[in-house]
C-alpha cells in the first residue's frame, strides 16, 4: 500500500495574526481564576472560616477586652490574614494540576509574567474580600474603630496583602508539584515575609486604634513599599525558571 | 585530588584554630568593661561573618545554575547554604551563652540574634525543599529561586528587625566602645581558620552531592526499562 | 522551513540522559508516529516540541523558530495525557478562555465553530465536570484544534478512547492533514494511529532507533517495527 501523498496546500492557521496582548491575556487568567473560585467557593470559605476561628482563638488567648490587647490586636490581625491567606495562595497553582491545565497555560502563547500577574491579580482579589469580611468582625471582636482611619488603613492593608499576594503565588507556583504542598508553602513563604508582616503590623497597630501615622512611622511604610517592589521584581524575573522544566 | 586537599586544608585549620585558642585563652588579657566571656566574640561574629559569605555563595551559584545549567552550580549552592546553616547556628548558640552569662536569659531579642534567627529558618526550608524534590534538575531550578528570593529578602530583613528591635529598650550583647587592637586583630585573624574550615566543609558535602547524583542516575538507568 | 526540526537533542533528569542525540526532521504536512515502549522517552521529547520543557543540549525549531517563543507556540497545539480543561467551567467558556490565551480575534465565533464540529453544540453551557469521558475528549481536541495551528502535538490520544471519540479524532486529524498541517503523535502501536501516520519514529531507551516512512508491513504487523528495530525488552531486576 502506498504512502499517502504529502499535501503541501497552504495552512490555514488562524484568519488573522494573533492579539497577543499580556493585558489581555493576565486579565483572562485573573478573570478565569476569579470565575473558578465563585463557582466552587472551597478556597474562599475554608479561608473565612479559618480566619474567623483564629480571631476566636486569639480573644481566648489574650483577653479582648483589655486595653493592653487591642493595643497589639493591629498586629494579631495580620496573623489572621497570613494563615487563612495561605488557604487561598495554595490553591492558587493546585488548581491548575487536575487534568493537566497548567501545561496548557504554559504551552500558551503567554509569557510566564502574564500568568503569575493574573494568578497574583486573582489571589490579591480573595484575598482583599477575605479581609473585608474580617476585619467588622475583627472590630466588633476587639471594640476598635476600624474606619476612623479608614483610608490610610486601607492603604496599608492593600500594600501589605499585595506582599503576601505576591510570595504567596511565587511559592505556589514552585511548591505545586510537592507532595507536602501545603505544608511546604507556609514553610518557605512565611519567614520572607517576616518583613512585610512586621511593617504591616506596626502600621495597623495604631491605625486599628483610630491614631493617625506618625513621622516615625513612615519607615514602615517604605519598607513595606520596598518589600513590594523588589519582591514584585524577582517574582516576574523568575517564574519562567519555576514554570519551565 | 580533592582527598588531599580537604585533607591538607582540614590539618592548616586545626593547627591555626589550636594555635588562635591558645592565644585567646592564654595570652590575651581580659576585656576590661565586658569580662572573659568577651572572647566568645572570636567564634560569635567570623561565624556570622562566614554563614553571610556562605548564603551570598550560594546565591551567586544559583543565578549562575539558572543561565548555565551545570549542575555544579546547584551542588555548591546546596553545601553552601548548609555550611551557612552550620556558622549560623553556631553564631546563635555562642550569642545565647553569652547572653545567658551575662544577662543570664537566654533568648535577649537582640536585633542581630534574631535577624540570623530568621536567615535560619528561612535557609532551613531550603534544604527542607531539596529533601522533597526527588529529580535532580528540578531541585535544582527550585532551590536556586528559593536562595535567589532568600537572599534578596536578607537585607530587607535586617533593616525590619533592627528598626523593630530598636525601638524597645533592651539588653544589648556588646554595643559600641572600643576593641584594643589586639582583639580587633584576633578577630579578623580567627575568621582565617573558619573560612578555611568552611571551605572543607563545603569540599564535602559538594562531592557528597555530586556522588548521590550519579547514584541516582545510575538508579535510573538500571529501572528505565 | 519545516514545520519541525530536531537536531543533537538531549536531556537530562541530573545525570540521567532521558533523550540521547535525537534528530530528525518532520516535512509539512506529514504526520509522524512516535513509536516506543513506556519510559522510552515519546512524552519528554513532546513536551521539548512543545515548549513545555527545555532540551540540555540541541535545538529545536517548530516552523523555523523555538518553541519558547510566543509567536511559536500560537502555531502548536498540544493534546497531553490529561484534558488540560477546567472541571468547573463550561464547555463554552472553556474554549472562549483559550482562544482569548491564543490571541484569537473573535473568541465567541471560534468557540462556536469548534463546539459544533465537535459535537458538543448542545452542552455548550454545561460544565466539564459533568461530561462523559467521551465529551471531555472531544472538548480537549476542540481546544487543541481552536486557534487552528499549525503543528499538532499529540500525546497517546487515543488512549481509553471509545469508538466514537476515536472516530471524531481520526476524521479531525485527517481533516488537518488535509488542510496541511503537520501532525507528531505519540502511541502505543496503536493501529488508529498508524493508519493517518505517513512516517514514523522509533525511540528505544531515549536513543532514535529508526526514522522513516510508514509503510504497509507496519500497518499489518504494528509489532514488526519493534522486532527489527528495537532492543528486547529485558527483564526487571
Amino acid at each position: 500500500m502506498a504512502v499517502p501523498a504529502v499535501r503541501r496546500a497552504p495552512i490555514r492557521t488562524g484568519m488573522k495574526p494573533p492579539r497577543l496582548s499580556f493585558l489581555r491575556q493576565t486579565l483572562t487568567v485573573a478573570w478565569k481564576d476569579l470565575r473558578s473560585e465563585l463557582r466552587t467557593k472551597e478556597a474562599i470559605n475554608a479561608s473565612l472560616s479559618f480566619a474567623v476561628v483564629i480571631l476566636l482563638l486569639f480573644s481566648a488567648a489574650f483577653e479582648p477586652t483589655e486595653d493592653q490587647t487591642r493595643e497589639i490586636s493591629g498586629g494579631l490581625l495580620w496573623l489572621v490574614f497570613a494563615f487563612a491567606g495561605a488557604l487561598i495562595l495554595n490553591r492558587s497553582f493546585a488548581r491548575e494540576l487536575a487534568n493537566d491545565c497548567l501545561d496548557a497555560l504554559i504551552a500558551a502563547p503567554m509569557s510566564g509574567a502574564a500568568l503569575f500577574l493574573g494568578k497574583a491579580l486573582a489571589n490579591f482579589v480573595l484575598l482583599s474580600a477575605v479581609e473585608a469580611v474580617c476585619l467588622p468582625v475583627f472590630g466588633a471582636f476587639y471594640n476598635v474603630h476600624v474606619t476612623r482611619q479608614f483610608w490610610p488603613l486601607a492603604g496599608v492593608i492593600a500594600l501589605g496583602t499585595w506582599g503576601l499576594t505576591v510570595v504567596g503565588t511565587v511559592f505556589s507556583a514552585l511548591t505545586v508539584n510537592l507532595r507536602l504542598r501545603e505544608l511546604m508553602l507556609p514553610v518557605l513563604g512565611y519567614p520572607i515575609l517576616i518583613p512585610c508582616l512586621l511593617a504591616a503590623m506596626h502600621l495597623t497597630a495604631p491605625l486599628v486604634m483610630g491614631d493617625p501615622l506618625t513621622a516615625e512611622l513612615a519607615q514602615w511604610v517604605r519598607l513595606l513599599v520596598a518589600f513590594d517592589v523588589i519582591f514584585s521584581a524577582l517574582a516576574l524575573a523568575l517564574i519562567e525558571s519555576v514554570m519551565v522544566r | 585530588m580533592r582527598n588531599k586537599t580537604i585533607a591538607v586544608l582540614s590539618w592548616f585549620t586545626a593547627l591555626l584554630l589550636a594555635g588562635n585558642l591558645a592565644v585567646i585563652l592564654l595570652v590575651l588579657p581580659d576585656e576590661v568593661q565586658q569580662g572573659p566571656i568577651f572572647r566568645i566574640i572570636f567564634f560569635h561574629v567570623p561565624a556570622a561573618w562566614t554563614a553571610f559569605l556562605c548564603f551570598f555563595g550560594a546565591m551567586i551559584a544559583s543565578v549562575l545554575y539558572l543561565v548555565r545549567k551545570n549542575l555544579r552550580y546547584d551542588a555548591f549552592a546546596a553545601a553552601a547554604t548548609e555550611v551557612g546553616l552550620a556558622f549560623g547556628a553556631a553564631n546563635l548558640l555562642t550569642g545565647m551563652i553569652w547572653g545567658h552569662i551575662i544577662w543570664g536569659i537566654w533568648w535577649t531579642w537582640d536585633w542581630r540574634l534574631t535577624s540570623m534567627l530568621v536567615g535560619l529558618i528561612i535557609y532551613a526550608g531550603y534544604v527542607m525543599l531539596r529533601r522533597a524534590i526527588e529529580e535532580a534538575t528540578e531541585r535544582a531550578r527550585m532551590s536556586a529561586v528559593v536562595s535567589i528570593l532568600a537572599f534578596a529578602d536578607v537585607p530587607i530583613i535586617f533593616f525590619s528587625i533592627k528598626w523593630w528591635r530598636t525601638q524597645h529598650p533592651q539588653p544589648v550583647i556588646y554595643g559600641g566602645g572600643v576593641m584594643s587592637p589586639a582583639y580587633k586583630f584576633m578577630l579578623f585573624f580567627n575568621w582565617i581558620p573558619l573560612l578555611l574550615l568552611a571551605v572543607a566543609l563545603l569540599l564535602i558535602r559538594m562531592r557528597q552531592e555530586q556522588t548521590g547524583r550519579e547514584i541516582d542516575a545510575l538508579r535510573r538507568e538500571m529501572h528505565a526499562f | 522551513m519545516k514545520p519541525v526540526e530536531i537536531a543533537g537533542v538531549w536531556k537530562f533528569y541530573g545525570d540521567f540522559p532521558a533523550l540521547r542525540d535525537i534528530g530528525f526532521d518532520v516535512e509539512p504536512g506529514a504526520s509522524m508516529a512516535l513509536l516506543g515502549r513506556n519510559g522510552a522517552g515519546k512524552t519528554t521529547l513532546l513536551r521539548i516540541l512543545a515548549g513545555l520543557s527545555r532540551p540540555g543540549r540541541g535545538n529545536i525549531r517548530i516552523c523555523g523558530a523555538d518553541p519558547r517563543e510566543r509567536s511559536t507556540r500560537h502555531s502548536i497545539g498540544i493534546l497531553g495525557h490529561g484534558i488540560s480543561l477546567y472541571e468547573e467551567l463550561s464547555a463554552v467558556e472553556n474554549l472562549r478562555l483559550f482562544a482569548r490565551l491564543y490571541g484569537l480575534e473573535n473568541p465567541d465565533r471560534a468557540a462556536s465553530e469548534w463546539l459544533e464540529r465537535t459535537g458538543l453544540e448542545k452542552v455548550r453551557d454545561g460544565l466539564v465536570r459533568e461530561f462523559s469521558r467521551g465529551m471531555r475528549q472531544r472538548l480537549a481536541v476542540a481546544r487543541a484544534f481552536l486557534h487552528e495551528p499549525a503543528v499538532l502535538l499529540l500525546d497517546e490520544p487515543f488512549t481509553a478512547l471509545d469508538d466514537r471519540a476515536i472516530a471524531l479524532l481520526q476524521s479531525l486529524l485527517r481533516d488537518a492533514i488535509a488542510e496541511g498541517r503537520t501532525i507528531v503523535l505519540s502511541t502505543h502501536q496503536l493501529r488508529e494511529a498508524l493508519e493517518l501516520a505517513t512516517h514514523v519514529a522509533l525511540l528505544v531507551r531515549g536513543r532514535l532507533a529508526y526514522t522513516g516512512a510508514r509503510t504497509g508491513e507496519m500497518l499489518e504487523d504494528t509489532g514488526w517495527l519493534y522486532r527489527q528495530y528495537g532492543e528486547p525488552q529485558s527483564a526487571p531486576a
